[in-house]
């Protein structure tokens, strides 16, 4: 009852180390999301619309990879960025930069998969009407996009909530360094670990508060959406 | 007398349709020309829809060929079409008709206007701001009639557009319909409705199994039919 009492103490006393960590963990989750779209957006279009050679194996893998563990996707993420990989130039491990980059690659099979099953579905019902009308390949995906745009921030707030919810990823890359890249899921790792279990659970209040707010967000988007837009 | 590049006449030449191993059209001879209403006519499967997407060349045929205005290809500039059940996109009712005036190429300055204008002749002007989706059967093929319309066609081809609407709209579609024929735009439209038929056909083309049985001007048509499977259809037997 003691932690449970801090816990809350610490949430609503505005204690600045927690609040440090809860705008380091949005920024981190919120730009990894807004990276993974970027790439994940345009993939899963088109990947909806255009038919290729291997296009159901390439579905089947990016639906599976919906579900890659996030340590192996850290682990992969820190063979690109050490010194020696691929990336070592950039020399951003351990760096919040890094665990934007690898959030972005455990996020975007879950965006692009997501987006195609959208868009696809919407091609099926607009196929006819979008033909007849003689609408090019271009903006017929830009049509899509906008068409199935409430549909698309479900997706994306999606992608956010896998973001801000896991914690082996940017512990591997991040290093999850005091004041410099510890978010909520890694603290509240550290701190249960430590037996502070009132930050920990101060940590657990928020990430719990902005992951329904969140759906609150996305119910509300979507809702709007079909009360204005059908 | 068209203007080069018409769309007309379209010529079906020995046309077969086929799709997985059945036979949806065969060897089908017609000329759609301009001038007052083609009405086919014939029960479900008979090949209807397919000859309007023929038309609209949204199809190619199996055998035969088709020509618009004696070319092998159309860029489909000036025909429409509007379905049974048209898709309406997840806009406003306005946003629906200038999308549709975009994909036509008409310029951005004059989109407003025109869709107002669309939308009045549609009888839609102050269902504007709505949502397409939340519209009646019979407001949404209205407004899939201004979206067509909005291409500026020369043929507008029109599948079933009153099948699922009651007497009140379908009343106001063939209104807006026989407004477009007299505008000089070439309705070819498919129908079960025979009432229909009569009150809007020039002419009928009657279509059985895939074959064109009969094609006449309406009146002899209804009056006087040259086939027994027209006349089978007109006294309301099975025609199958």
């Amino acid at each position: 009852m003691v932690e449970e009492t801090s816990a809350l103490g610490l949430v609503l006393g505005g204690d600045p180390a927690l609040y440090e960590i809860v705008r380091l963990s949005l920024a981190v989750s919120l730009s990894a999301t807004a990276l993974a779209a970027l790439v994940a957006l345009p993939l899963g279009a088109y990947l909806a619309l255009v038919d290729f050679p291997g296009r159901p194996f390439v579905i089947v893998v990016l639906n599976a990879f919906m579900g890659l563990p996030p340590v192996v996707v850290g682990l992969a993420a820190f063979l690109l960025l050490s010194r020696s990989g691929p990336l070592g130039f950039l020399g951003i491990l351990f760096t919040p930069r890094a665990m934007v980059f690898a959030q972005a690659l455990l996020v975007i099979p879950i965006i692009a998969a997501l987006t195609r099953q959208t868009i696809e579905d919407l091609w099926t019902e607009y196929r006819d009407e979008l033909t007849a009308m003689r609408v090019a390949p271009m903006p017929r995906v830009a049509t899509l996009i906008w068409d199935a745009r409430f549909s698309l921030v479900t997706v994306l707030l999606a992608g956010f909530g896998r973001a801000a919810a896991e914690v082996g990823t940017v512990m591997i890359v991040g290093g999850n360094i005091d004041g410099f890249t510890r978010t909520m899921t890694t603290a509240i790792a550290l701190e249960t670990s430590k037996g502070d279990l009132a930050l920990a659970m101060g940590l657990g209040i928020v990430l719990i508060t902005l992951i329904v707010l969140v759906n609150a967000a996305a119910w509300s988007i979507r809702r709007i959406g079909e009360i204005h837009a059908g | 007398m068209r203007a080069p590049g018409s769309e007309l006449p379209i010529l079906f030449e020995g046309v077969s349709v086929e799709a997985n191993t059945v036979r949806i059209l065969s060897d089908v001879s017609l000329a759609l020309a301009a001038g007052m209403p083609t009405v086919l006519i014939g029960p479900n499967g008979s090949g209807k829809t397919t000859l309007l997407r023929l038309a609209m060349g949204l199809l190619a045929p199996s055998a035969g060929r088709v020509t618009w205005g004696g070319r092998d290809r159309t860029d489909g500039r000036r025909l429409a079409m509007v379905s049974q059940r048209p898709v309406m996109l997840r806009r406003s009712t306005f946003a629906n008709v200038t999308y549709a005036l975009g994909a036509a190429g008409a310029a951005w300055r004059g989109r407003g206007t025109r869709a107002r204008g669309l939308l009045a002749q549609a009888g839609l002007l102050t269902q504007s701001d709505r949502s397409a989706r939340r519209l009646s059967g019979g407001e949404q093929q209205r407004l899939a009639l201004a979206r067509a319309l909005a291409r500026d066609p020369e043929v507008l081809c029109l599948d079933e557009p009153t099948a699922s609407l009651d007497p009140a709209n379908t009343r106001a579609v063939e209104e807006i319909v026989t407004t477009i024929a007299a505008s000089g735009v070439k309705v070819v439209m498919a129908t079960h409705d025979l009432g229909q038929a009569r009150r809007l056909a020039g002419e009928v083309v009657l279509l059985v199994g895939g074959l064109v049985c009969e094609r006449s001007p309406a009146s002899q048509f209804f009056s006087d039919p040259a086939t027994s499977e027209a006349a089978a259809f007109l006294r309301g037997d099975l025609v199958i």
